[in-house]
């Protein structure tokens, strides 16, 4: 099967299910990387970097950055436009009959299903994510719990999690927090 | 100012609208909206208030981006299905040409060491970032034992058996549902 057919299938997919915004479309993005060489649990971290420190919805640039990955600016085109098509599809037969869709009680039943569903996919997808960063699970067998841990990630997130909560810089953009991150892995040789 | 009639609003005013708010928003979302009223209410006379919150509300329940929902129902409303294209695209151009440009660029640079040991940083300040926006969708998102028991069939569904996340979405849709009929039922009793 081409890869542009691939794209626009897994896209088209994502931008179909994935519902409440960009962060859900993590995972399907976390899926895509299992069953495709063209995107590693790795790559996804960076791009979650890139696509938080750029302007435009996550979901868009996430998207043009798998597609950019897996066959250069046609595959980036195929995939930030077959994840759209979708909801262009939808919202044009919703706008029709605008107010019986947002105050249908089926609508709302719905969503009090999806949302906790949703939040559960993209824990999923972040435990993905995390998973390859901070552990290396493989390490079990020859260095016991110790190495399991990748101590140098594990201390550049645990400090992040501590300045990301605490009062004055929780409010920053994601931007300071990512950019710091970016000299503490140069200053340290991550 | 004049007033703008369905057919007086051109498509090349809703696409620059629309590739503005692509360009000049951070992370999506909530993040939008004021950039969309500036263009769509303020600055067109696109749609008012209450309208822009009705769209917003109702792509945040619909499946894709809630910026790229809103700018198809804003661009449907003007021009119609073309105007919603072109609304659509005029939202997500910014990105992908920016996002290329980065990525060109950072696959140049892949092999660089400064750039290897950056983005190794950068990574586990976003597994710390992820793991924020996990407990803050949590507070908003899962409220009862119900939703707590959604979330982690869900969370392990994908994990352990490793399925497509498009069964757990179809299916808590339909949980959803059936729950709230039953309540339904149970308050009128």
């Amino acid at each position: 099967m081409s890869i542009y057919f691939t794209l626009f299938w897994e896209f088209f997919k994502t931008g179909l299910f994935a519902i409440g915004g960009g962060m859900a479309t993590l995972p399907f993005l976390s899926s895509m990387a299992e069953r495709f060489p063209w995107l590693t649990q790795e790559q996804l971290a960076n791009m979650i970097a890139v696509s938080e420190s750029t302007p435009g919805p996550l979901g868009i640039n996430c998207a043009t950055y798998a597609g950019y990955n897996a066959a250069g600016v046609p595959g980036a085109i195929i995939a930030s436009i077959s994840e759209v098509l979708p909801s262009y599809i939808i919202i044009l037969i919703i706008s029709k009959m605008l107010r019986r869709f947002s105050q249908s009680k089926y609508v709302s039943f719905a969503f009090g299903g999806l949302r906790p569903a949703a939040t559960g996919l993209i824990a999923a997808a972040a435990w993905g994510v995390v998973s390859i960063v901070l552990f290396n699970f493989s390490a079990f067998a020859s260095g016991g719990i110790a190495a399991v841990f990748n101590i140098g990630a594990a201390a550049v997130f645990a400090l992040m999690m501590v300045l990301t909560n605490i009062k004055p810089l929780k409010k920053l953009h994601p931007l300071y927090f990512i950019a710091f991150a970016a000299v503490l892995g140069i200053v340290f040789e991550l | 100012m004049e007033k703008a009639d369905k057919p007086s609003t051109r498509l090349i005013d809703l696409f620059l609208a629309f590739a503005r708010v692509g360009m000049l928003t951070f992370g999506g979302g909530v993040a939008m909206l004021p950039m969309l009223e500036r263009e769509c209410v303020q600055r067109f006379g696109w749609v008012n208030n209450d309208e822009l919150t009705d769209y917003f509300a109702i792509g945040q329940c619909t499946p894709g981006i809630i910026a790229v929902n809103t700018a198809t129902f804003v661009g449907s409303k003007q021009r119609g299905a073309l105007g919603a294209a072109v609304a659509t695209l005029g939202v997500i151009s910014p990105s992908i040409v920016i996002i290329l440009i980065i990525a060109a660029v950072l696959n140049g640079f892949a092999d660089n060491p400064y750039v290897i040991h950056a983005f190794a940083g950068i990574r586990a300040a976003v597994c710390a970032l992820m793991v924020n926006a996990v407990v803050r969708l949590c507070k908003s998102n899962v409220r009862d034992w119900f939703g707590l028991a959604l979330a982690a069939a869900a969370f392990v569904l994908t994990v352990v058996i490793d399925i497509s996340p498009v069964f757990p979405v179809l299916g808590a849709a339909i949980l959803g549902i059936f729950a709230g009929m039953f309540t339904e039922r149970g308050g009128k009793q």
